[in-house]
């Protein structure tokens, strides 16, 4: 079972800020899902390796060589806030 | 019937394109003023792009007049998901978090496509998280069909698009399902190619392992040559598979003797309406009838795909979501204490329920303590869940299954339930989790709605699996049937 510190926990590590009504929510419905995942438990997957990817994909490799890039002034147009050539933020130290 | 440009394949467009008969402009204005009439009904476009488009259908129609080459889709107005980048025009994902995000590149299909008409951008549940698009932060997007119902999802507003008239194709992503099911529900065809056949470079991504980009169409010739058009590799997603593309046009043969058909018999058990069961043993009968050979077969561990799914498919949304921090674009918060509290607030402002969500049921899964139980305990039963597919592609060409174990369901009906919400991709789970190649297409009607059926084949098994879908379709024939809902 999932608790609602638990919940809590969980939201400080994906950076999430929840409601006391989200907590409550959430909670239970992690739990409803989580229950579902136990069936999980059934196979016995000890000399199983896992799956990460699908294709046998290995090192793949490019020429590195230079090419046109997005100048400066494309990358910030989007930024929410900027001074200059940077992206601004508030105060971290 | 008299058939409007509007309401025509890719294949019939492009007979009259090269023929002259009618211009690039003339079919994007019949496309747009459709979109006129009906997009308040149905609800497709988040943006649309009316503008560019007929730019686009006059640079053709001139290139065209002065004797330039013609690919096949040139000049046939379509749409993207609002997924992919298109630069210059924004690019929300549905998203509060990506509202005013106007992308300074195109995706590599975005690419690919130049040269057709791009009617607008469609509209998802937020970043490809749902099945019904109810989870797309700006609104729902109506059946074609009978607008009270979802048009499935997330790529519920390129299918609904499709079924509707409001574009002559559309491209989607498919990561459990959100292709196939929107295709099914809006009676359209769509593909999940094989993972690593198509570029994903500026797809929004999602859950990287899982993520491919396909067409929905209105026919399964139109579908080869969409896929002809945007497959292949590319420098920038190192996940492309190498190697040439195979011709898909090439494979349409119109003929199934002695293709051997498997029908999972878990993927028509309990669960599935018996009217949706009843109109997919219809087409197996037909398939048999015109000399497929056609067997019950077993994948064992079908009724795993769910909770390996929701575990793997979170698991990466929650890494590839931590770059929606209101730094570099897209939403920020308006008055952070500091610079944590701009990401907590930001992201909680930005995202919707669904993604929140996934994003703390992922953060779960690959907390220490929880990482052994529950992540990496998935990725094993998905080796398991790919080894019953190999066995099964060692006995038979294609997998025959329903794409959507209900019909159509009715807007709201199970947005308080995420777990009845995730039973609706039952079926189409599977097919990412291995990798393969799966197609949906309509196999019959009930009370006036479609019935999707899903043909899986082996990994870049494309080209069967096409052909057995073309095949079925010209014999069948629903493909004819326009949406009665607009």
């Amino acid at each position: 079972m999932i608790s609602e510190k638990d919940v809590d926990y969980v939201a400080l590590l994906g950076r999430l800020k929840l409601t006391d009504e989200e907590r409550k929510l959430y909670t239970g419905q992690l739990n409803n899902i989580l229950e579902h995942f136990d069936r999980l438990k059934e196979l016995d997957t000890a000399e199983v390796p896992p799956t990460a990817h699908v294709l046998p994909l290995k090192n793949v490799f490019r020429a590195d060589r230079t090419g046109p890039d997005l100048a400066p002034e494309q990358v910030l147009a989007g930024a929410p806030d900027r001074d200059g050539r940077y992206f601004k933020v508030p105060r971290i130290v | 019937m008299v058939n409007l440009l509007y309401q025509k394949s890719i294949t019939e467009l492009h007979d009259l394109l090269v023929r002259r008969e009618v211009s690039a402009v003339e079919i994007t204005r019949s496309v747009l003023e459709r979109v006129e009439r009906v997009e308040g009904t149905v609800k497709a476009y988040v943006t649309v792009t009316a503008e560019q488009a007929l730019a686009t259908a006059e640079e053709v129609d001139a290139k065209l007049a002065a004797g330039g080459d013609m690919g096949p889709l040139t000049g046939i107005p379509m749409a993207f998901k609002d997924n992919m980048c298109t630069k210059g025009v924004r690019t929300t994902c549905s998203s509060r978090i990506l509202e005013n995000f106007v992308p300074p590149y195109d995706a590599a299909v975005v690419e690919k496509l130049a040269g057709a008409p791009m009617i607008g951008k469609t509209n998802l549940d937020e970043f490809a998280m749902g099945s019904s698009t109810e989870n797309s932060a700006f609104f729902t997007t109506s059946n074609p069909w009978n607008p009270d119902l979802v048009p499935g999802g997330s790529s519920g507003g390129s299918a609904a698009a499709v079924a509707s008239g409001e574009a002559v194709y559309a491209l989607g992503s498919d990561t459990g399902g959100s292709i196939r099911q929107p295709a099914s529900f809006c009676g359209v065809v769509g593909l999940k190619p094989t993972y690593g056949l198509v570029s994903r470079y500026g797809l929004v991504a999602f859950a990287s392992s899982l993520d491919q980009i396909g067409p929905l169409t209105r026919t399964v010739t139109d579908c080869a040559m969409v896929l002809q058009a945007i497959a292949g590799p590319d420098e920038r997603d190192s996940t492309c598979a190498p190697g040439p593309v195979p011709d898909f046009n090439a494979a349409l043969t119109g003929e199934v003797r002695g293709l051997r058909i498997g029908v999972p018999r878990e993927y028509l058990a309990q669960g599935v309406d018996p009217r949706v069961a009843g109109a997919v043993g219809a087409a197996i009968d037909l398939l048999a009838a015109m000399g497929a050979e056609v067997e019950e077969t077993s994948l064992p561990h079908t009724s795993y795909a769910l909770p390996v799914y929701y575990l793997i498919a979170p698991a990466e949304a929650s890494s590839n979501l931590a770059r929606y921090d209101g730094v570099r674009y897209g939403y920020r918060a308006a008055r952070p204490e500091d610079v944590v509290d701009m990401f907590m607030q930001t992201r909680s402002e930005g995202f919707g329920a669904e993604v929140k969500r996934r994003i703390m049921l992922g953060t779960y899964a690959l907390s220490a303590g929880y990482y052994d139980a529950y992540y990496l305990k998935a990725l094993k039963v998905r080796t398991l869940i790919k080894r019953d597919f190999d066995r099964a592609f060692t006995r038979y060409d294609v997998l025959l299954t329903p794409t959507s174990p209900t019909l159509p369901f009715k807007k709201g009906e199970k947005t308080m339930d995420p777990v009845a919400m995730y039973l609706s991709d039952i079926c189409t789970l599977a097919a990412p989790l291995a990798g393969i190649p799966a197609l949906s297409l309509t196999c019959g009607f009930v009370d006036g709605l479609p019935v999707g059926l899903q043909l899986m084949g082996p990994p870049f098994g494309e080209r069967t699996i096409l052909r057995a879908a073309h095949a079925y379709e010209q014999k069948a024939g629903h493909w004819r049937r326009q949406a009665e809902g607009v």
